[in-house]
């Protein structure tokens, strides 16, 4: 490793004086339960709504009412829209945090905060400005119940006015926000938003360098959380039968997927149903019914996150041993048991990818954008019906439950792809079927499904030993021929499986590997590396395990390659020690982090400069 | 001129011969409750006519699972995993609603490890035939007690059962399955009426088949032996079912019988014993396990029917053709309509 010691090219854009435009990160701390995902939302959303690249992330507890949770948001003119590590600006809500949130701030921050909490006493070297929520929030809401909810509003104002947010704007997220049937709601928290601006312009003077000016970056873009987007994928991928047990964070995945099709997918002429949605007793019957239905021929999917995944090892195994499609979606969240249930991890990598016992293994797809949410939803159902197997879905909760600012999604190209089944006017030609022969030599044998209208369709569909004809054997021969051909399968689906996105840098001998919701960290990491300490990298990112041969490529084209990742363990790098040729392994180093918030830039950037010693 | 024609096969209402109904050569032992209990399912399927190849067999693990593979080996089959047929046979069927659900499996899939998928399909009315063939031990391990297991009853190496065992029938009355019958391997006669009946049935079937084990737990002491339900049957009522495509008229005598029109038009007899029993009498129906328990006594019978009470399809109202195979102009919305979301989400 070179022991130069790098030179910082620049470390912060806002020098001494200047005013900081559209690049920085605002944190509302508050406690739940208060009303406060509106305000933050419609804050959000006005800066969105003035064409700034925007992101919002909620860090919150797992519980209903009384805890505290911070909602922080992201403008950045450069279309960062990862975490970031320092809060520039801070709106102090919650009387139990409020201490620590102050104490944590870099020098130069800024804080509006409740008046009664007296914060300016705690530092010197910050930007104070108090509010009188409470004085405020009478006279603008004369029903003394609803004060609590609209109270959040006023600090919508006071930012606005503080960071030059157009106020039609905050009005037009307002009345989107609360729509058309709750206008008189929304004039109530209008009321709230002007009191909150009028009280700023009479009473503060700007002392810190924070503010927004319209841009025009977000043309023809939307804003939605991960979960509704692979709900959308879903359904335009056909689903008809879904299933679940509600975990955090996947459930709003299948709340989402229950509105889609109750909205588009009821038959205009008889008003039933073209879908079946069942909330199961557990996850060991949520993934029963959806092999069940996958072997019936239906496309069946459902949503879940680690703990549900645990449970459905071992049915996992017999979808795989006996080769029944089914879509499992896997919302990521912190730890074994309960763990950090509203924390983001991309700790389920390795066990998902070998779920279940004896020799079994599993496409997974990892998006990383709700645009590719949506597109790899698609994918998975034409992947599992193709294969007949399970594949997973590997989101997590910072792409599955906060709001993303996306590319519009694009209206699949291509037809729905159901993969080697048998008619009953195949079978008259046929005259028979073999279930798991492998006539076209890619490991894939064509099936028949139950209700087919002929005397030969049927056959037993069983987890133990089987030959091609799905009899039952103990023969060692004919189990080995069996999952030699489910590996050759696996070859089959690698042939398949999304590319990974790979950007060669000429000049650099490192390289950085991610995957998921890490790819905002690393991106952005890599602009740090090079603006700041001229170093240059190369990008691979993951679309899918198993791998494909760009990987292979992308390692040996580098001397080291930087895998950054979600989790403890380096679960990714595990799999490729699995997969890679052992000269490439020596290579790979890892970057993880795993407290339960999102991974930041800066986090990547000084763990790869410990690594190269610089 | 006359040809020398062997006679004329004999084949069911749709065509078939019995043949289409047989299964592969049972690997069960000699004498098993759960061989008799395949024979009469190809019996009763052959004579309601029921297409095999519509019917999803499904099953758990253990030797009441194996039983599929020896009968209706035209049919489709899924052997899940332990305790967990019911999720496996309520997704197929949520897939195509045409399909003929028909479940066997054991005392330990069903009491044990899979009793909460059972309770939980009690509760949907899963519309399906499930078979519980119930020896009260695990014999594919070689002989544990399971929980169907009577107080008291005796293992072959000497071990006393000293847990309440748990009625199964009592547990399907109570969480909703809407015909629920006992019957014992050894009577022929009555779990053919039965079984006829389940299959009319619309909507979950519930039998519960005492099947004594000859290996493990045929020997004086255990109380699932053919012996004991041989001397402590107390059957509620002679059964006749008469199936809705036959149209025959039975003579009733008054007073004797009582008759129960099913949904598809069959019609079950129950013929009176000892006493007038209603089936269609919850209350009735628990009291009768009860005080039958108490007496060591197995009732045996159509011990619960609820008609007309709809199943989880109905309330899912689903469109009338299999969701499997609808075209994909039916499960992909148009263009048009991603276009409004997406002009929503700006």
């Amino acid at each position: 490793m070179s022991s130069t010691e790098a030179t910082p090219l620049h470390v912060r854009s806002d020098e001494p004086g200047q005013p900081v435009i559209n690049d920085f990160s605002i944190q509302v701390a508050t406690v739940n339960g208060s009303g406060s995902q509106t305000a933050n939302t419609v804050l959000m959303r006005s800066l969105f709504q003035m064409g700034i690249p925007v992101s919002g992330k909620n860090l919150f507890p797992s519980n209903i009412a009384g805890l505290p949770t911070w909602f922080t948001i992201r403008a950045s003119k450069h279309g960062w829209i990862g975490r970031k590590k320092e809060i520039d600006f801070l709106v102090a809500m919650n009387p139990e945090s409020a201490r620590e949130d102050v104490m944590d701030l870099d020098p130069g921050a800024a804080v509006v905060y409740d008046e009664p909490l007296k914060l300016d006493a705690l530092r010197s070297d910050l930007h104070f400005y108090p509010v009188p929520f409470d004085k405020l929030v009478a006279p603008v809401c004369p029903e003394a119940r609803l004060r609590k909810l609209v109270r959040n509003m006023i600090y919508d104002g006071v930012v606005a006015q503080l960071l030059s947010i157009e106020m039609p704007e905050i009005r037009a997220a307002l009345v989107k926000q609360f729509g058309p049937r709750k206008a008189k709601a929304a004039e109530l928290n209008w009321g709230a938003v002007q009191a909150g601006f009028d009280f700023a312009a009479r009473n503060f003077t700007k002392t810190d360098p924070f503010r927004v000016e319209r841009m025009n970056a977000n043309e023809g873009k939307i804003i939605i959380d991960g979960n509704a987007a692979c709900a959308l994928g879903a359904v335009f991928a056909g689903v008809t039968v879904v299933t679940w047990y509600p975990i955090t964070p996947s459930s709003s995945l299948v709340e989402a997927l229950i509105g889609y099709l109750r909205r588009l997918r009821i038959d205009k002429e008889t008003g039933k149903a073209t879908f079946a949605v069942v909330q199961a007793e557990d996850e060991l019957a949520a993934i029963g019914m959806v092999l069940g239905a996958g072997w019936a021929g239906a496309r069946s999917m459902t949503a879940t996150s680690g703990p549900g995944i645990s449970l459905m090892a071992e049915f996992t195994g017999l979808g795989y041993y006996v080769e029944v499609p089914a879509v499992i979606f896997d919302v990521q969240r912190v730890g074994p048991s309960t763990g950090l249930p509203t924390r983001t991890a991309q700790g389920d990598i390795l066990s998902t990818a070998v779920l279940s016992h004896g020799d079994t293994k599993h496409p997974l797809l990892l998006p990383s954008s709700p645009e590719e949410c949506f597109t790899m939803a698609q994918t998975a159902f034409d992947l599992a019906e193709e294969f007949q197997t399970p594949v997973f879905v590997m989101t997590d909760l910072d792409l599955g439950m906060n709001n993303w600012l996306s590319d519009a999604f694009p209206y699949p190209d291509q037809p729905i792809r159901r993969g080697k089944v048998l008619t009953a006017a195949d079978l008259e030609r046929l005259g028979g079927f073999a279930r798991y022969k492998d006539v076209d030599g890619d490991g894939v044998g064509y099936r028949t499904l139950p209700g087919t209208d002929h005397p030969a369709a049927g056959y037993f569909t069983r987890g133990s030993g089987h030959n091609e004809k799905a009899q039952y054997t103990e023969r060692p021969a004919d189990y080995v021929q069996n999952v030699d051909r489910l590996a050759r399968k696996f070859e089959s689906i690698r042939a398949r499986a999304p590319r990974p996105e790979v950007v060669l840098n000429p000049n650099a001998s490192i390289g950085i590997i991610c995957y998921g919701t890490s790819r905002y960290a690393a991106e952005e990491s890599r602009d740090q590396l090079r603006r700041e300490y001229g170093l240059q990298t190369s990008y691979l990112r993951l679309k899918a395990f198993p791998f494909t041969r760009e990987l292979r490529d992308f390692v040996e084209r580098h001397a080291r390659v930087y895998l950054v990742e979600q989790n403890r363990d380096a679960q990714m790098a595990a799999l490729m020690r699995m997969e890679l040729d052992p000269t490439l392994t020596g290579k790979l180093r890892s970057v993880r982090h795993y407290g339960g918030l999102p991974i930041d830039a800066r986090t990547v950037t000084d763990e790869v400069l410990s690594q190269e010693g610089l | 001129m006359s040809t020398t024609a062997s006679p004329p096969k004999k084949v069911n209402r749709i065509g078939l011969e019995v043949v289409s109904y047989k299964g592969a050569r049972t690997t069960l032992c000699a004498g098993c409750g759960h061989n008799a209990i395949s024979e009469r399912i190809v019996e009763c399927f052959y004579e309601m006519g029921v297409q095999p190849w519509r019917v999803a067999k499904l099953s758990g693990i253990g030797c009441s699972s194996k039983s599929p593979a020896y009968f209706l080996g035209l049919a489709h089959g899924f052997n899940a995993v332990h305790g967990r047929a019911p999720s496996v046979g309520t997704g197929a069927l949520l897939a195509n609603r045409n399909l003929v659900g028909l479940t066997v499996t054991g005392d330990g899939d069903t009491a044990s490890i899979g009793l909460g998928q059972f309770s939980h399909m009690l509760r949907r009315n899963i519309p399906m035939i499930y078979i519980i063939e119930d020896n009260g031990v695990y014999g594919l391990t070689k002989g544990q007690f399971s929980a169907t297991a009577d107080l008291g009853s005796k293992l072959k190496t000497g071990v006393v059962n000293d847990l309440p065992a748990m009625d199964m029938c009592l547990l399907a009355i109570e969480l909703g399955a809407t015909l629920v019958a006992r019957s014992f391997s050894g009577d022929k006669r009555q779990f053919q009426a039965i079984l006829k009946t389940a299959i009319a049935h619309q909507g979950l079937a519930i039998i519960d088949v005492i099947s004594p084990c000859v290996t493990f737990n045929d020997h004086e002491g255990s109380t699932k032996s053919y012996s004991y339900v041989k001397d402590h049957d107390e059957p509620l009522h002679e059964l006749d079912f008469v199936p809705a495509y036959q149209d025959i008229s039975v003579e009733i005598p008054e007073g004797e019988a009582r008759e129960v029109t099913l949904h598809d038009g069959s019609r079950i007899i129950l013929k009176k014993l000892g006493h007038d029993y209603d089936p269609t009498d919850k209350m009735l129906a628990i009291q009768t396990l009860h005080e039958a328990s108490g007496k060591g006594q197995i009732v045996t019978g159509i011990l619960y029917l609820a008609t007309g009470r709809p199943t989880f399809i109905d309330l899912l109202n689903l469109v009338d053709e299999p969701l499997a195979t609808l075209p994909e102009e039916r499960v992909r919305p148009p263009k048009a309509a991603l276009d409004d979301l997406m002009a929503e989400l700006r």
